[in-house]
């Protein structure tokens, strides 16, 4: 089910301001894939483009081709709702719905596009999206409390819940751990792991050593100077990338000279 | 490691669901004014063919989008559509009114109904407002005297002194209810104090004045607050340093910089009592000739002067009841915009 | 190392500055603006204890100064078809400028292009700016003749509904619901202005959940904003109620009026607020009448005191649990 995203020659624009230019890769089906790179150099405006989330902005724009399963993301006979409903995010920062219980949360994106949903076929979706995220045995007897009630890393794991329930194909993380204690990230990290066996998942982060734990293909996000757009620098298998990567500026942001 | 079920079906949208084409809205509205001016041939008002013109668009282009694109983006475009339409309904009653006013007031005002009275016009003489507009002038102003600084002072406290005090946020909260007073009670209030306190035929300018500052001084100590909250505290930090006692700190630091502010505040609450009629009505009366007096006697004001003619039901009362209208609707937009043009020449310069 | 107590106080740049404050000017301007503060306590419980001296002779006068109202003998009997208008009017006003509010709330925050956020917040401000007196000018006339149609319409085909009745239509078009309806353009921008402002504090980070769900606009409305803006609207709704039930002369121009009971929107004869019927009969009244007409002002000042204090409460107590 998942499935692979081809990117050829895209350029993101604020307005007429250029943020991100040229970047060519093909995120692999069934695998994680992470970006690095300093701040401000684009990684997350690229990640967000992936499921049209850029354009929510007023005057955002994008040019060039985003490619999945055949189809081209960007035509203008597409529907962002489709593409976001196909193409799921997990934030920065845990964004439950404040006002929903844990059960309700797992099915907010369900309840989007089914109108009945069936008692025994909506437990069975939450059960499975929250063992898919490693919570169901820490919530399986409140889930009717609000989803706020739980801590930083258990919240976090909702809205991976959330996000899977409704089967998407592709999965955006957006430095989901940046707002977490060591702990929730290193569960987190565990879960992406064992998604990765059904989804495609892109990640960013800016924890280099979480992207060399976690992911099986990296690339490196840079600025060309200051003031001008971010660009992809470097994109390969992340035990390269690591040691031996193609681009001096990877080599001398991997070896903590800058950024 | 997850369990590995075959997924039941998943409600796929595919990405190529249909959608309606672009210029889609666009046609669903020339269709819709060519309706609206079918159903006008046809010998429906203009208003009616307008109106069902309009809900012909509401319903037709989601009705177009269920069909298309299904019912979760039919709603959406109904609801865009509502949201739309609330947007041009709104502004149909302020051109509407606006357009009555200058239309029936316009004829009416010339340089006499400016600068006559009413007193001995009878029949078809020429009158005016001379007297109204004396009147609203000198209440006014008596109002403004009085609550501006009740109303700053009572900022100052709350801001400078209070901080959070028990006593300032009873007061922060109950100014707050206060702007909800109805006008008349503020007119009865007035009324009450002055018959206890001197007689129970009292009628004079001045109670008008202490009703309108009833009403003024919420507004002059909200806008102030919040004017005073915004001088950075840094500033004051810089004058405590240098020895400056508080209180001049205020006078010469943080007023000054919310100077402008505070003047705007204090002209838009001018704005809203200027055109106040019911406690007016009550204690400053209807009369006929200019008083200049503001503790004795009656004073016509423009507003109740309005709500007397129109009274009178007679042509000419009606007539001279809008063009006081159109005068009273003159003079609250000229203090709204020096209100703001006040704003703008003061606005801290964002360096 | 702790600076030793001997040692005089010297301003430490790293503390904040305390403001000197026992200088005698100080003392003056402190006992200002407290006074300031005081007297606005004072004078909210002033008017209070005013309306009720005067007004108290009105609560049991001789039944026959009642009878003005409809042939009551009693204060209630007086005042209770004025609480009845009252609320009726209000409660019209409000059925038809909550939904609109909503309307135009969302449109500023949410579907209008910047271009026009400007302008309609503009053309809100000047609807607010409108003297109550020029709307009741304008209801009474132009907005009447213009609803003629509109009412004979509703009295011919909705007369299965208790609100509109095919008897005694006003042919002059000066109902209560015209009155409701120049009522809710009046209150139309302050349930607009705090509605909007509410929208817009949604977090971003609630919107952007729902819509990375694959949520259309609307549905993300419903699923991050509303429900976070559910106790503003609540004191946005209890705002314009105020409003609207402390409006005098719009009502009082509009509407021909008496002390009858009737939910009756289209009658030639409509039930009478509180408001409008002080400022009807103020101008002949003896002490008597007049202590009656204060103790019905009484009325409505704790009835909109009430109303406008729940509202307060409702927002300030909203505010303090989402800042947590």
């Amino acid at each position: 089910m998942a499935k692979s995203i081809d990117v050829s020659d895209l350029n993101i624009y604020y307005g007429d301001f250029l943020a991100v230019e040229g970047v060519n890769m093909t995120i692999r089906a069934k695998a994680v894939t992470a970006f690095i790179g300093p701040s401000g150099c684009g990684k997350s405006t690229f990640l967000r483009s992936l499921n049209r989330m850029h354009e929510v902005i007023p005057g955002a724009r994008v040019e060039g081709k985003i490619v999945v399963d055949g189809q081209s993301l960007y035509d203008p006979a597409i529907d962002p709702v489709a593409v976001r409903r196909q193409i799921g995010m997990v934030f920065q920062r845990p964004n439950p719905f404040p006002t929903m219980s844990i059960y309700d949360n797992v099915l907010a994106g369900n309840r989007l596009n089914a109108k009945r949903l069936k008692k025994s076929d909506a437990d069975a979706i939450v059960e499975k999206s929250l063992r898919g995220a490693n919570l169901w045995n820490e919530v399986k007897d409140r889930l009717g409390k609000p989803g706020m009630g739980l801590s930083g890393g258990q919240q976090q794991r909702l809205c991976i819940a959330r996000a899977i329930a409704v089967e998407p194909q592709v999965l955006l993380m957006d430095e989901p751990c940046s707002a977490l204690d060591p702990i929730s990230t290193s569960a987190i990290e565990d879960l992406i792991y064992e998604l990765k066996s059904e989804y495609t998942i892109v990640i960013v982060t800016h924890n280099m050593q979480q992207a060399a734990r976690v992911s099986d293909e990296t690339g490196f996000f840079n600025l060309k100077a200051a003031g001008q757009p971010g660009h992809l620098v470097e994109f390969n298998p992340t035990k390269k990338m690591f040691s031996n990567p193609d681009e001096p500026s990877t080599e001398a942001y991997i070896s903590g000279r800058f950024g | 490691m997850s369990t590995t079920e075959t997924p039941t079906a998943p409600f796929v949208v595919p990405f190529t669901a249909p959608r309606l084409p672009s210029w889609a809205p666009t046609a669903a509205g020339a269709l819709a004014v060519l309706f609206g001016l079918l159903l006008w041939m046809l010998g429906i008002g203009l208003v009616g063919s307008a109106v069902l013109a309009a809900l012909s668009f509401t319903v037709g282009l989601p009705a177009w989008s269920r069909v298309v694109e299904g019912s979760r983006a039919a709603v959406d475009r109904l609801v865009t559509a509502l949201v739309w339409a609330s947007f041009a309904i709104a502004m149909i009653p302020l051109v509407w009114l606006l357009y009555t006013v200058v239309d029936r007031g316009g004829s009416t005002i010339n340089v006499e109904f400016l600068t006559y009275e009413m007193r001995n016009v009878i029949g078809d003489e020429q009158g005016g407002i001379y007297h109204a507009l004396m009147g609203t002038l000198l209440v006014t102003i008596a109002a403004t005297i009085i609550s501006v600084p009740i109303g700053l002072f009572t900022a100052i406290y709350v801001v400078e002194y209070g901080k959070k005090n028990r006593l300032s946020k009873l007061v922060t909260f109950l100014v707050d209810v206060m702007t909800g007073i109805p006008s008349i009670v503020a007119g009865l209030f007035a009324l009450a104090l002055f018959v206890l306190l001197v007689d129970p035929a009292y009628r004079s300018g001045f109670a008008g004045s202490v009703a309108l500052s009833l009403l003024m001084i919420p507004t002059v100590v909200r806008s102030t607050e919040e004017m005073l909250r915004l001088v950075p505290e840094d500033l004051r930090e810089a004058s405590y340093a240098l020895g400056v006692p508080k209180w001049r700190t205020i006078t010469k630091v943080v007023l000054p910089t919310a100077f402008g502010g505070i003047v705007t505040g204090v002209v838009l609450a001018i704005s809203r009592v200027i055109g106040e009629t019911a406690p007016l009505l009550i204690v400053a009366g209807v009369v006929d000739s200019t008083n200049t007096n503001l503790f004795s006697e009656r004073m016509q004001t423009l507003p109740v002067f309005i709500f007397n003619q129109y009274g009178l039901a007679t042509d000419k009362g009606r007539a001279y009841a809008w063009g006081g209208a159109l005068v009273l609707i003159a003079l609250v937009m000229a203090l709204n915009l020096i209100a703001r043009i006040i704003g703008r020449i003061f606005a801290p310069s964002k360096g | 190392m702790a600076t030793t107590s001997t040692e005089p106080e010297r301003p430490q740049a790293t503390t904040s500055r305390r403001a000197p404050k026992h200088g005698r000017g100080d003392r003056i301007f402190l006992g200002l603006s407290q006074a300031a503060a005081i007297t606005i306590l004072v004078t909210l419980v002033g008017v209070f204890v005013f309306l009720f001296v005067e007004g108290y002779d009105g609560l049991s006068l001789p039944a026959d100064s009642y009878s003005e109202g409809g042939g009551a003998t009693t204060f209630l009997g007086y005042v209770g078809p004025l609480i009845f208008g009252t609320t009726l009017a209000a409660i019209v006003a409000l059925v038809i400028a909550v939904p609109l509010a909503v309307g135009i709330a969302l449109f500023i925050s949410h579907f209008a292009p910047k271009r026009l956020a400007v302008p309609i917040a503009y053309v809100m401000d000047l609807l607010a700016a409108v003297p109550s007196v020029v709307y009741g000018l304008w209801g009474g006339s132009a907005l009447a003749v213009a609803l003629k149609p509109v009412i004979t319409w509703m009295g011919d085909h909705l007369n299965f509904l208790p609100f509109f009745s095919e008897e005694n239509v006003a042919v002059n078009g000066r109902t209560m619901i015209t009155a409701g309806l120049v009522l809710a353009i009046m209150i139309l921008p302050i349930i607009a202005a705090i509605c909007r402002e509410v929208f817009s504090r949604t977090p971003r980070l609630h919107e952007e959940a729902a819509l990375a769900l694959g949520a259309t606009r609307w549905e993300m409305i419903r699923y991050a904003v509303f429900p976070y803006a559910r106790s503003g609207l609540v004191s946005a709704i209890m705002l314009g109620l105020g409003r609207a039930l402390g409006e005098t002369l719009a009502v009082a121009m509009v509407l021909p009026s008496s002390f009858i009971v009737t939910l009756n929107l289209i009658g030639e004869s409509s039930p009478r607020t509180i408001a409008a019927n002080i400022a009807s009969n103020y101008k002949e009244s003896t002490p008597s009448t007049q202590s009656l007409l204060i103790a019905t002002g009484l009325v409505l000042f704790a009835f909109t005191f009430a109303v406008n204090f729940l509202a307060r409460w409702v927002a300030d107590s909203n505010d303090r649990k989402l800042n947590r």
